[in-house]
């Protein structure tokens, strides 16, 4: 194991407050929405009411004569030119890949797909003239249930294509190599449990509504967008468009959350830069929230079907996988891909020996799917985890004890995982022993125990789940492999300013992770300076020239070993210019609390610190001889292996047995995310995510009607919760190190997402085995309970 | 999203909001506190051409004692009936119905007027409203009338309003030694209620005297369950009873199904929230 | 066009405004005061919370901005999360503790929490875990689950009190706890937001 270097000057680990706060709490942010530009014009866009449709007729004529309008088009006047939306994850050769225009030129395949648009000197006129444009649309049949869309029959949602299949792909064991093959394993079972989960269609539902502007009157065309991914939105608007790649400059202002959901390239930043270009002025479009939620990418959708082989004795002996998962109509940038992330983590912290994972992507008359916080990870999890509660009761084992009986020791780490993997460390008994006690796990069997007994109307259910999770998206010849298009390093650059501040420049983008903060903190140790010295900027093309962005739990993962190789650079370039001003060699020198030193010196002797060479390459009156007058540097950094926390999350419900409600009693989340650079943040970032775990288990769900309108198209039905519908967390850490990572750290934004889900259903379930149920479909609606506890008691 | 273009008048008396009602005809919309009329209007699922912002009609805001009923404005505000100590004593069930209408922002601009003209079924105050027999003071160019609770509410979002009526008032009876209720069940804490149930109960020694039972979200109007008053009147004030009574809440109830809840669920959930309801506003105990 | 006049942060301001022009967008595209954000169209998320006083309420309340026309907002003082720092640049009480408590993420919600949270204290000085959530219930935050919020309000509310700046009675005057001229200066932590990012106050 590589050895982790301590805390320098402290600064890592310490729970700094954010320097982002500032601006946000006083609002003083820069959003998008805020961009205003001298001529800057507005944009409307008409959205299809219909789910599948023929364009018979558009006639914009009447919203040009409309007042205050400047241009209005449909998809069939941009239809040369406006090209297709990318997806980036052809994951097999001969995946079904339709065009994905940004207008709609012929048919419309969802509801809300955008077929035309205004614009005009002020919103609400754009909005207004609407109204006027006239589309014929002739309704075709409308898919919509997966196993349909697949059956001999189907009715297609693109009917060149003769199929509504995307693609499968397996992984297999035994074909692999990275374990046995599946059928001997379950030929030698003594317990096969098998089940079908559904993972509900989720909105990311970021709280900031996607917002572009595009000014196309300077040298650059420049695109203002609420994006998780600046950096790649500019090489595919160069793609797709022709414009040369110099040409184009995005910025991501501050952004207002993603989740994945703004890891997209969108119809709208297209439509915007086409509807710029063709009025020669800038040009705003911030989505509505009723916009959002039927037009951005949605998420999850998958169909599960699981079989689970094992021994009497707990051992579970392998695990076959066959699902499917829900594209929409079109493919997104990723969207192919969000079901293999899941592929690699079925096996979860489990040692299994034989796996095999099937998926078909199916094209249905949905809004695209794709990457949402976890992107894939949350699923696998929650089948295992649900699976391993089935397994416990099967042989009347406490669910403890048979994840116990498979997880891999903290001594056997690294690990070589059935799916291919190698699990860098890891401590699962120690989280769960934490996570146990912090719970008070045996006095609350105890109550379930004497509610049971008594028949209580409120029934007590204690759900277990542990998870591990791929962070660090991701090693680049890992995703060439996969046939991702891009690679999966990140960028930092460190300017010394001639004052001895510090700017940062790094290739992720955060919204709403507090990099700015964080960077700070790793710089000031490796660099010596005050943390208030360091400017962390990101997020425009034109400082930050390259990147890969911010999604996967990769920024610090990635990005941060970034960072720490452009510091070490630095103090390497500074060294010889220390060693020119004190007047010795660079072999006697050391870089310690901030400063170089003569070693052997003591540490109050005069050193030189990082401004001091900062300065003296500015003033550059007197280098030593071929070195050059900057200490500025850069380092691009591909990860070698993925890193992998993991945690253990325990959930108390009461289920009202009259009613169906439920309420969590106590939810205590014990994650070990390796080393932690700010424990605020991390602990931030697992309450948000465990909140929107719960959320899936009980509160969200996109529902189309049968006619492929979507019911759940404002928040008046969409319903995340607020606080009142939360518990207080209780949430606590174990520490075992990354040992690629030279902060040992490993990741944190995805964890809560992936290890809530499954422990809140499995706390309903268990709370209601008494009653015959062994199941509840997501999210568990007041209803649903009710449902289950009448069927269960039939049965 | 931005409303479709209207006109606005913001009248100063009742005879002028009464004037410009009939002077904008049938696309005119009375402006109460917006809260559920503006997101209609942004949605543009509502498109009046004039809206008559009662705002300014002072006369129409406040709580007054009238004996044995309460009389409120019809511009009086969900804060203002919460804070209101009138209304905190002699019409309790009110008070806590309004207390859980969506949230604070929203109680500080909504009026009980602006809901209760609304209709909406899922509403919390109408089931209060024919729970108690509050009388409806309206008037229009034919001047001023009353219509009770059971004739007000018609049908899904439709009052017995005529052409140029506006909701001028109300007039709620005071449950002096009444206890009182209200039941509500919602998907998130902010939403509009599942089911709610609205009780008001008066016991004498050991049974109930009377009881006023109204169910939100039970039909396409506010439901008076009957049923449940009939099997109360008289019973002893014992959990079994009322459980009894309450079983028939949903007889005669038309519930709605939508995507959070069918029909057959809210059918039973009236019941079970009904008895809890009955249970807290008398008192009873489990014995 | 109506004529409208508003005082916003201290400032007053007359225009003519469209019938159908929410008070959130006045506010932001012809006032300038976008730090107040719109975060959807059915009045359920809350950031374009705002606090208003003189349109014959008895006292400073919190409206949802994208909810009220402007039209409406005539005659009154509305204070948007940019005019609740003191006059000197300290932070309000509850500005504060969301920043020590890490009780905001991306942000967005920010403001419109801040200002429901204001408004919550001051007709609450000393809520209870439970009524500071259902006390919020009408913002809506997706990147904290709440819990940070949560300990930021307990939090400020102890500062209030301490400052005795929370009682519901400063409002009836016009007066809103923590404005500049009610609010005690807050002991200020020099680490902790930089004096340089404190937005000024309005003339």
């Amino acid at each position: 194991m590589t050895t982790v270097q301590e805390r320098p000057t402290g600064e890592v680990g310490a729970a700094r407050k954010r320097k982002e706060d500032a601006r946000l709490i006083t609002g003083r942010t820069m959003w998008t929405e805020n961009v205003m530009l001298p001529g800057m014009l507005h944009l409307a866009i008409l959205r299809s009411p219909m789910a599948h449709a023929r364009i018979t007729r558009v006639d914009t004529s009447a919203a040009l004569r409309e007042p205050g309008v400047v241009t209005a088009f449909s998809g069939r006047d941009v239809a040369e030119t406006q090209g297709s939306l990318p997806c980036a994850w052809p994951v097999t050769e001969d995946m079904v890949h339709p065009d994905h225009p940004p207008l709609a030129v012929d048919e419309v395949r969802h509801a809300g797909e955008a077929v035309a648009v205004v614009v005009a000197r002020d919103r609400a006129s754009a909005v207004d003239a609407l109204a006027t444009i006239e589309v014929d649309y002739e309704p075709l049949p409308v898919v919509l249930d997966m196993e349909e869309a697949l059956a001999e029959d189907a009715r297609l949602v693109h009917a060149d294509k003769g199929t509504n299949k995307a693609y499968t792909w397996i992984f297999d064991s035994g074909e692999a190599g990275t374990g046995h093959g599946v059928d001997a394993a379950f030929a030698g079972a003594e317990v096969v449990i098998k089940r079908r989960y559904i993972q509900q269609r989720l909105i990311p539902a970021f709280m900031e509504p996607r917002s572009v502007v595009v000014d196309p009157t300077g040298d650059q065309h420049t695109i203002w967008s609420a994006t998780q991914i600046p950096h790649i939105l500019r090489v595919m608007v160069a793609l797709v468009t022709g414009t040369p790649e110099h040409k184009v400059r995005v910025v991501a202002p501050d952004v207002g959350g993603g989740f994945g959901g703004k890891l997209q390239v969108t119809a709208e930043e297209l439509i915007a830069f086409m509807a710029a270009q063709r009025v020669g002025k800038p040009v705003k479009y911030t989505e509505s929230r009723s916009d959002s939620l039927l037009s951005a990418h949605h998420g999850r959708d998958q169909i599960q079907d699981l079989e689970l082989a094992a021994r009497r004795d707990g051992t579970v002996l392998g695990l076959r996988v066959n699902l499917l998962a829900n594209m929409g109509a079109y493919l997104g940038i990723v969207t192919p891909g969000v079901p293999l992330l899941g592929a690699f983590m079925y096996n979860a912290i489990y040692k299994f020996p034989a796996y095999r994972f099937v998926c078909t992507g199916v094209y249905t008359n949905t809004t695209t799917t794709d990457a949402y916080r976890g992107a894939g990870r949350p699923e696998a999890t929650y089948a295992i985890e649900r699976l391993m509660d089935e397994l416990a009761v099967e042989l009347d084992m406490d669910p403890v004890e048979v994840r116990r009986r498979n997880w891999i020791r903290h001594d056997e780490f690294p690990f070589d995982t059935v799916a291919g993997l190698t699990y860098d460390s890891g401590n699962y008994e120690a989280a769960t022993d934490k996570a146990l006690e912090l719970f008070g796990y045996e006095a609350l069997r105890a109550e379930q125990a004497s509610r049971r007994e008594s028949g209580d109307p409120v029934q007590l259910g204690i759900g277990v789940s542990t998870y591990t999770e791929m962070c660090g998206l991701a090693p680049s010849r890992v995703l060439g492999a996969l046939r991702y298009a891009a690679g999966g390093w990140e960028t930092a650059s460190i300017r010394v300013l001639p004052t001895g501040k510090v700017e940062v420049v790094t290739g992720t983008s955060p919204h709403g992770q507090g990099h700015e903060t964080a960077w700070s903190q790793i710089v000031a140790d490796r660099l010596g300076v005050p943390f208030e010295d360091v400017e962390v900027l990101h997020g425009d093309t034109r400082t930050s020239h390259k990147g890969l962005d911010t999604y996967g739990s990769r920024s610090l993962a990635v990005g941060g070993i970034a960072l720490v190789n452009a510091c070490t650079k630095v103090v390497d370039k500074a060294k010889p210019v220390a060693a020119h001003l004190l007047e010795c060699d660079v072999s006697d020198l050391e870089f310690a609390d901030g400063a170089f030193r003569v070693r052997g010196a003591p540490s109050d002797a005069a050193g030189k610190t990082i401004a001091d060479c900062a300065f003296a390459v500015f003033a550059a009156h007197d280098m030593p001889e071929g070195v050059e007058p900057t200490i500025d540097a850069d380092a691009t950094y591909d990860p070698g292996n993925f890193s992998f926390p993991h945690g253990t999350h325990l959930c108390a419900t009461e289920v009202d047995t009259e009613t169906g409600r439920v309420t969590i009693r106590s939810y205590v989340a014990v994650d070990d995310v390796g080393r932690v650079i700010n424990p605020l943040i991390v602990e931030g970032q697992v309450h948000g995510g465990v909140a929107q775990g719960i959320a899936q288990a009980l509160f969200e769900e996109a529902v189309y009607d049968s006619e492929g309108n979507l019911l759940t198209g404002t928040f008046i039905d969409y319903t995340p919760p607020s606080a009142a519908d939360l518990p207080d967390i209780v949430s606590d850490r174990t520490e075992t190190p990354a040992p690629d990572h030279p902060l040992g750290a490993k990741g944190v934004g995805e964890a809560g997402t992936i290890a809530s889900t499954p422990a809140v259903i499995n706390a309903i379930v268990d709370a209601l085995r008494p009653y015959g149920v062994s199941d509840i479909r997501m999210p568990a609606t007041p209803e649903r309970v009710w449902q289950a506890l009448r069927g269960g008691a039939r049965s | 999203m931005i409303p479709a273009a209207f006109e606005y008048t913001k009248p100063s008396t009742v005879d002028e909001a009464v004037q410009a009602l009939a002077d904008g005809g049938e696309d005119a919309k009375v402006l109460a506190g917006g809260q559920s009329l503006i997101p209609m209007l942004r949605l543009r699922l509502a498109a009046p051409t004039l809206l008559v912002d009662l705002g300014g009609l002072g006369e129409l805001r406040g709580v007054r004692d009238d004996g044995d009923a309460l009389v409120i404005g019809a511009m009086t505000r969900y804060a203002d009936l919460l804070r209101d100590p009138l209304v905190r004593d002699h019409a309790p069930l009110l008070a806590q119905a309004t207390a859980t209408v969506a949230d604070r922002q929203v109680r500080h601009l909504g009026t009980i007027g602006g809901s209760l003209a609304e209709a909406d079924p899922a509403g919390d105050l109408p089931s209060v409203a024919v729970a108690l027999d509050v009388s409806f003071e309206v008037v229009g160019p034919d001047g001023w009338r009353t219509i009770s609770a059971a004739d007000f509410f018609v049908d899904f979002l439709t009052t017995a309003l005529g052409d140029g009526e506006m909701l001028a008032a109300l007039r709620v009876p005071k449950q002096d030694g009444w206890g009182t209720h209200y039941e509500k069940f919602n998907r998130v804490a902010q939403a509009w209620s599942i089911v709610g149930v609205a009780v008001a109960v008066r016991r004498e020694n050991g049974t109930i005297a009377e009881a006023r039972v109204g169910l939100t979200n039970m039909g396409n109007r506010p439901v008076r369950a009957r049923a449940v008053e009939e099997a109360l009147t008289g019973a002893p004030a014992t959990v079994d009873a009322v459980s009894s009574a309450a079983a028939r809440a949903a007889e005669g109830a038309d519930p709605p199904a939508d995507v959070w809840a069918s029909a057959e669920y809210r059918s039973h959930l009236a019941t079970v929230l009904t008895r809890r309801a009955v249970v807290a506003a008398g008192g009873i105990h489990a014995s | 066009m109506t004529r409208i006049s508003i005082t916003v942060d201290g400032v007053r301001y007359d225009d003519d405004v469209e019938s159908r022009t929410l008070l959130v967008h006045h506010l932001r595209d012809r006032l300038g005061k976008v730090g107040t954000v719109v975060g959807c169209d059915t009045s359920n998320c809350g950031a374009c919370t705002v606090l208003v006083a003189g349109d014959s309420a008895t006292t400073r309340h919190a409206v949802k901005s994208c909810n009220v026309l402007a039209v409406q907002a005539d005659g009154t003082e509305i204070i948007t999360i940019e005019g609740l720092a003191g006059g000197d640049g300290s932070l309000h009480p509850v500005q504060q503790a969301f920043h020590d408590r890490h009780a905001l993420q991306c942000g967005f919600c920010t403001p419109g929490m801040i200002l429901a949270a204001v408004d919550l204290l001051a007709e609450n000085p000393d809520p209870s875990d439970a009524e500071i959530r259902e006390g919020i219930e009408g913002n809506l935050c997706r990147c904290t689950g709440y819990q940070n919020i949560v300990r930021a309000v307990r939090d400020a509310a102890t500062a209030l009190r301490g400052a005795d700046v929370a009682e519901p009675a400063s409002a009836v005057d016009g007066q809103m706890p923590g404005t500049p001229q009610a609010a005690p200066a807050v002991p200020s932590e020099p680490e902790s937001v930089p004096v340089e990012a404190v937005p000024r106050p309005v003339p």
